[in-house]
């Protein structure tokens, strides 16, 4: 399968020793007792889904038991990087949204792909609903 | 001095203590002793294990006064002593598992103990669970290479190392403490699994079981 750069162990793992534990950097409300039941909702069930950049929370379960971040592009599932707990992402949907800018690229919004979502043709739209 | 109680948990010699491997080796029929063996199996039994975590600074010091290793620091790595037969291993930024001959355990433990007081730390004796399996010979190398996803090539995988890995279908501790000598610390639960596991796998280069 692929490889995995653990932070900890400072080296590349087989993915088999992973294990992903959802969405990371979720912010715990500060004082749960007096905060709204919407706001202590999204923090138990609501998660993004985001096409695009996504900031993750993984183990290595069978290595060194530590917990740590990735960021991985959900629609062509590259590990852009992995960083330790407490640090912060050096790669994220507005780093990459300004690298393609820069570089020329057909600009998409926040490092979501939106080329290609919309068909340049009305007439697929139309087919597409009937 | 802390405030943990102590007490020795091996058994006295009396009750017949069993190693994991004890009903693997009493079931099947071992494979006969054979001198051009490609793999040669031994089990290491009734060895001290000793679980150790905590802040790497605090425990270096008591570790280097009580046992005379340093501590090793950087990921995977695994520190023996002169003779081989004491060694401390990185399993994590703040876990290590020492490894002494069996029945020092308890001495250790009270020594480390007093060594390192009132400091934040834990140690675990967790010699009943696990047991060390030890191979040896020209197809050690292949063996393992047909059991670890983990790169086990010389260049990869040199004296000194050792990694907490999937093997076979369970995990394990594997590492090469001397050349030529690869050690696999295995899970008492696990221990026939991966006894028979590598005696299936070893089979194509002749395999021998040394035992005591």
């Amino acid at each position: 399968m692929f490889h995995i750069y653990c932070p900890y162990c400072e080296e590349h793992r087989e993915e088999e020793e992973f294990h992903p534990r959802g969405q990371a950097h979720l912010q715990r409300p500060a004082d749960p007792e007096n905060c709204s039941d919407k706001e202590w909702g999204d923090y138990l069930f609501f998660r993004d889904n985001p096409r695009g950049i996504h900031h993750e929370l993984w183990v290595h379960s069978v290595g060194c038991r530590k917990f740590f971040n990735i960021t991985r592009h959900t629609a062509n599932y590259e590990i852009l990087e992995t960083y330790k707990m407490g640090e912060r992402p050096s790669i994220t949907a507005e780093t990459l949204a300004a690298d393609e800018r820069q570089s020329g690229v057909q600009a998409a919004s926040g490092g979501w792909q939106t080329v290609g979502a919309r068909p340049e043709d009305e007439a697929l739209n139309t087919e597409a609903r009937a | 001095m802390s405030e943990i109680r102590e007490f020795d948990c091996r058994p006295n010699d009396q009750t017949g203590a069993e190693s994991p491997l004890a009903w693997s080796f009493q079931r099947g029929p071992a494979p006969a002793a054979d001198a051009q063996a490609g793999v040669t199996l031994r089990e290491s039994a009734f060895m001290g294990h000793l679980i150790l975590r905590g802040g790497a600074i605090v425990l270096d010091e008591a570790v280097r006064e009580v046992l005379g290793i340093n501590l090793p620091a950087r990921p995977n790595t695994l520190a023996v002593d002169a003779k081989g037969e004491r060694s401390i291993q990185w399993l994590s930024p703040d876990e290590w598992l020492i490894l002494v001959p069996g029945g020092e355990e308890f001495v250790l433990e009270k020594a480390l103990r007093h060594a390192l007081g009132q400091a934040h730390f834990s140690l675990v004796n967790v010699s009943g669970g696990q047991t060390v399996i030890t191979l040896r010979g020209p197809k050690a190398r292949e063996t393992l290479k047909k059991s670890t996803p983990y790169d086990v090539h010389p260049s990869a995988f040199p004296v000194g190392k050792g990694v907490t890995t999937i093997f076979a279908k369970t995990s394990l501790i594997l590492r090469q403490p001397q050349a030529d000598c690869w050690e696999l610390i295995v899970r008492r639960s696990f221990a026939d699994y991966v006894y028979r596991w590598l005696l299936d796998a070893a089979a194509e280069f002749g395999v021998t079981v040394e035992r005591r």
